[in-house]
């Protein structure tokens, strides 16, 4: 299953420009690489976010798929119930198509608001995949915390001043959370690694049965980041093992990615504004339990990987 | 009507800015996938990538990366130029080019 440019590009991806998202948004690059892996026609959902919206502003669609958009918390449940029909419908000899079906959540979406459709689905068995477009906060309506957001970043519901330094407490797992549902597969990953990606979501397309995979996607406006830096910037997550790429098939777990040498947390929060007060003196010791929580992660699926 | 899969049929094309709600779909619905193309986001750029075929490698990573669908690619897949009614400038395909000076940024006139 070999992916390279020369042929993926050939593609006509079923998504067009002229949406409305930010300028260097990370979730348009996410969907364009995802459904230029698909190697059949797609029915795709979106969970309520700045996808949704910013892709679907009446009168305008930039999705050349059938597209259903629900509600906030609903899109796992709205197109496991379209899988169902389509599973009918080819019992019945009606359609011999070979369609498939994937549902789009950003972290509030998902992480969130859409945990307990999105874990039901999962457990139904559905054949969709499911894709989170983690940036970790609400950034359509204007960069609220999400239980997605990091450790310290400055959000408008956790704003940094006097009294917090940014969000208190650590982020949720949720690929860890999907992988114990033992599904047929679970994966990680992020644009920027975009034969990862690709591979990942051709992997997810042919199981039997439902898939997940958590993206990490920039925002650069509530991660406060150049346009142009979307890229390196996912790039660092990976480098300092705040993000690492893996994949969880039934249960077993395989670590796609091992950086050559483990960046310092720092160098992936500095270029960030979101962070820009962690760097003061008096809240240098958050940086050190950040700096904690990312290594016992990565301890974490070290041991999962290796089965000790 | 809102149903109507005739292409040809009023319809099917997107509502016009000054559409009353007769000429509007019934219920509202958007009346066909992919018209997001007709409408133009290249005016929100400050910053215009430059592409050079002559140095460009065709990595394609420019493509790839592009969050606008704005890299041009023939048959072949190769890049081919710029889609300037839809890139927003926002200089990724610049800072993740390989090939120093096959894409490179210029400040929008204006």
């Amino acid at each position: 299953m070999a992916v390279n440019l020369r042929e993926l590009s050939k593609k006509k991806v079923p998504f067009t420009g002229g949406h409305r998202l930010c300028a260097g948004c990370g979730a348009s690059i996410v969907v364009r690489q995802m459904l230029a892996a698909a190697d059949h026609p797609v029915v795709a959902g979106v969970a309520t976010g700045c996808l949704e919206v910013a892709t679907t502003i009446y009168p305008y669609s930039a999705w050349e798929t059938p597209l259903i958009h629900n509600a906030f918390e609903n899109v796992a449940a709205t197109i496991s119930g379209a899988e169902a029909a389509y599973r009918s419908l080819k019992a019945q000899g009606k359609v011999d198509k070979e369609i498939k079906f994937m549902a789009f959540g950003g972290d509030g979406g998902t992480y969130d608001i859409g945990l307990q459709s999105l874990s039901g689905a999962m457990e139904r068995g559905h054949n969709m995949v499911y894709v989170c477009y983690d940036n970790g906060a609400y950034m359509n309506t204007g960069i609220q915390r999400s239980s997605a957001t990091p450790m310290g970043a400055d959000t408008s519901t956790s704003p940094a001043g006097s009294k917090i330094p940014g969000k208190p407490g650590h982020r949720k797992n949720l690929t860890a959370i999907m992988a114990a549902h033992n599904i047929p597969y679970v994966a990680q990953t992020t644009p920027a690694h975009w034969r990862d990606l690709v591979t990942k979501t051709k992997k997810a397309l042919e199981v039997e049965g439902p898939a997940f995979i958590n993206v990490l996607a920039t925002c650069p406006r509530g991660w406060r980041i150049p346009d142009d830096a979307t890229i390196s910037t996912l790039r660092l997550a990976t480098d300092t093992c705040f993000w690492p790429l893996f994949e969880v098939e039934y249960g077993e777990w395989k670590l796609n990615y091992r950086p050559r040498e483990k960046k310092p947390i720092e160098e992936w929060m500095k270029p960030q504004g979101r962070f820009r007060h962690l760097f003061r003196e008096e809240n240098k010791h958050l940086l050190e339990e950040i700096q904690a929580e990312v290594d016992r992660n990565w301890e974490q699926i070290l041991r999962f990987v290796d089965g000790k | 009507m809102s149903d109507c899969r005739d292409e040809g049929c009023q319809r099917w094309q997107t509502p016009a800015p000054d559409a009353t709600w007769r000429d509007v779909p019934r219920g509202g619905v958007i009346p066909r996938g992919g018209n997001a193309a007709e409408y133009q986001t290249g005016d929100w750029r400050s910053a215009r990538p430059i592409h050079d075929a002559d140095l460009c490698i065709q990595c394609r990573l420019c493509w790839v990366y592009c969050p606008d669908s704005s890299i041009l690619t023939n048959e072949e897949g190769e890049v081919i130029g710029i889609d300037y009614d839809h890139c927003k400038g926002c200089g990724i395909c610049a800072a993740e080019c390989p090939k120093e000076g096959a894409m490179t940024m210029i400040a929008e006139e204006f």
